[in-house]
């Protein structure tokens, strides 16, 4: 038997992982990717908290963070597109028009 | 009718008519004008208006109702913010009619957008559970990465979107994150049950890092700094009328939730947070204020202002509770109609293509405009916060509530930012009055008259704000009602009722 701590744990190393990937990747794919994983991240602590309080509620909420993160990537991937559509480049750090 | 047909009918109705306003929209012939789509959505939006008042009635007479296991609460407090988000809604509308009349063929997306947009955010004021709370969330945050990017052939759309997209799924993984650790320390999801949970959690700690992953992620989507960097390029690019619908509606939603959180949910921790909203208040009306005086663009101004105003609102959040709700309830819909007035004025003036941006473009555009220009300056006026306008009254109760609180310093720093923001409003506003220079901005104006329902919007916007300024009384009552309303929640819902499919055993 595992300890729920290890769940825990894992999951905020892997919140953390989003977050520096997020902030220190520069391909817009790779940073929506980083996205992707803190949820994953957030549903892997619901349902080690599910677990450890004998409650369904959260790994319902899991299914939820599943269904709007799905939907979030299809409108996220149609934007990514029209972004390369207008610009060629899916690097973060040439988009860049509006500045000062 | 039922409870649960009445709590949700104002969403149903936006839903419906946003379904009908998508369907319809293949059957109009291309290149025709999408107009009657637009029509048909602001019907929609006025009998949501009505469904509201509807629940205000049935409120009165039979008192505070919650509906899908508890899960949907209406109160004065959400009736509240379902009439400020059907206003601002209804207005942006009207004054959009004519914004696509230029031969766009993706127009009735727009329509049924906002009206999605809309659903999403009155949704997160009704719920008292985190769950629907962050499907509200999403549905308004989708809705608005779309509208943001609208404009799709240009390359400033197409990167406000990316932009507000990556930065708002950031800010929702905190949002979740902050649900997560939450749930994990009091064993439940619903606001009133959470409450109850603290009294005897184990892990008090968990509980703080919780509330504060809570506020970084609304925090981002209140535009409060240090998680304000995604909104001056969003408003940059995005259109007109979709900033000022984004600038005020999701704001007043994602404030509804954090006074619903903050004050229901977790009044027990109110010594850790009220610290985080204080150093967030700082350090948005500070960057704000300071960031606006450097902008040389209208839009990315009013950007920074909005990030300033988020900061005096969280003033607010100091004060004792009914003090701090009511003054926070008032700012919201002084903000909103200032904000939706003063961005409208200017969907007006530069019309679709946006050929007027800097604040030297605005030079002399009294003389070819003078009534859009007068409300504009108005408008400004109000933000600044000069008497006799509801931007006046929401600084008054938010600095007020925080020094009865004791938090005089603070209130002292948000009057001090309130003078550094008169430079750059009246730099904007003397701009408008100034003799142009050469043939540069009054000359591009287009010369087209103000048609009538845009007329109605901004003029409607104008009289809420001198309603607010000249009678906050009417209103101060209304939300010095839905206050004490707010309160409780968690000794009106018990916690073994809310989470009905709560116990199971594990295997």
């Amino acid at each position: 038997m595992v300890p729920i701590a290890y769940y825990l744990v894992l999951a905020a190393i892997l919140f953390c992982i989003g977050i520096a990937a997020f902030l220190i990747k520069r391909n817009v794919i790779t940073i929506f990717m980083s996205i992707e994983l803190m949820l994953n991240a957030v549903n892997l602590t619901f349902v080690a908290f599910a677990h450890m309080w004998h409650q369904v509620s959260g790994q319902i909420f899991v299914f939820f963070v599943m269904v709007v993160a799905a939907a979030e990537a299809a409108v996220g991937l149609a934007i990514i597109i029209a972004l390369f559509r207008t610009r060629q480049t899916l690097n973060v750090d040439s988009v860049n028009l509006m500045k000062n | 009718m039922s409870t649960n047909l009445l709590a949700l009918l104002p969403e149903i109705i936006l839903t419906i008519t946003g379904v009908l306003v998508m369907v319809l929209e293949p059957v109009i012939a291309p290149g025709k004008s999408r107009k009657p789509l637009g029509w048909l959505a602001i019907l929609g939006t006025a009998a949501s208006i009505a469904a509201t008042c509807y629940q205000k009635h049935v409120l009165n007479t039979s008192g505070v109702f919650t509906a899908f296991y508890s899960t949907v609460q209406i109160d004065a407090f959400s009736v509240f913010f379902h009439l400020l988000i059907a206003c601002v809604v209804l207005v942006t509308l009207l004054a959009s009619l004519d914004y696509f009349a230029s031969p766009i063929t993706h127009a009735g997306e727009y329509f049924a957008l906002v009206l999605f947009g809309a659903t999403g955010m009155m949704f997160m004021t009704c719920s008292v559970e985190l769950l629907m709370v962050f499907i509200g969330l999403e549905i308004s945050s989708i809705s608005t990465y779309i509208l943001a990017g609208f404009r799709k052939g240009q390359a400033t759309a197409s990167e406000s979107s990316l932009k507000y997209f990556l930065l708002g799924s950031f800010a929702t993984a905190f949002f979740l994150y902050g649900i997560a650790l939450c749930f994990g320390a009091t064993g439940s999801t619903s606001i009133g049950a959470i409450a109850s949970g603290l009294n005897t959690t184990a892990t008090p700690t968990l509980a703080i890092l919780a509330v504060a992953m809570v506020l970084i992620g609304l925090g981002f989507k209140v535009s409060a700094a240090p998680f304000h960097v995604w909104t001056p390029d969003v408003y940059q690019g995005a259109p007109s009328p979709v900033v000022a619908l984004m600038s005020t509606a999701p704001k007043a939603a994602a404030f509804a939730v954090l006074l619903r959180f903050l004050f229901n949910g977790t009044p027990q921790l109110r010594g850790h947070w009220i610290l985080m909203v204080e150093i967030l208040a700082i350090l948005s009306m500070t960057i704000g204020n300071l960031g606006a005086l450097l902008q040389k663009d209208v839009k990315r101004l009013l950007a920074y202002s909005s990030i300033a105003h988020a900061g005096y609102l969280l003033v607010a959040f100091t004060g004792v509770h009914k003090d701090a709700v009511s003054g926070a309830l008032f700012y919201t819909a002084a903000y909103a109609a200032m904000n939706v007035g003063a961005l409208l004025v200017i969907t007006q003036i530069s019309g679709f293509d946006e050929k007027l941006r800097s604040i030297d473009d605005f030079t002399g555009v009294a003389l070819k405009r003078p009534y859009l220009a007068a409300l504009l300056g108005f408008f400004l006026l109000s933000l600044i916060g000069i008497p006799f306008t509801g931007g006046f009254f929401g600084k008054f109760y938010a600095f007020s509530g925080a020094i009865h609180n004791g938090y005089v310093g603070l209130a002292i720093f948000g009057l001090a930012n309130s003078g550094v923001a008169c430079y750059y409003y009246l730099r904007l506003l003397a701009a408008l009055y100034s003799r142009p220079l050469g043939d540069s901005s009054a000359a591009v104006l287009p010369a087209r008259t103000l048609s009538v329902p845009a007329a109605v919007a901004v003029t409607a916007a104008a009289l809420a704000t001198l309603a607010l300024g000249v009678a906050p009384n009417s209103v101060l009552h209304l939300v010095q009602h839905s206050a004490p309303e707010t309160l409780p929640a968690y000794v009106v819902v018990p916690a073994a009722a809310t989470v009905p499919v709560a116990t199971t055993t594990a295997p």
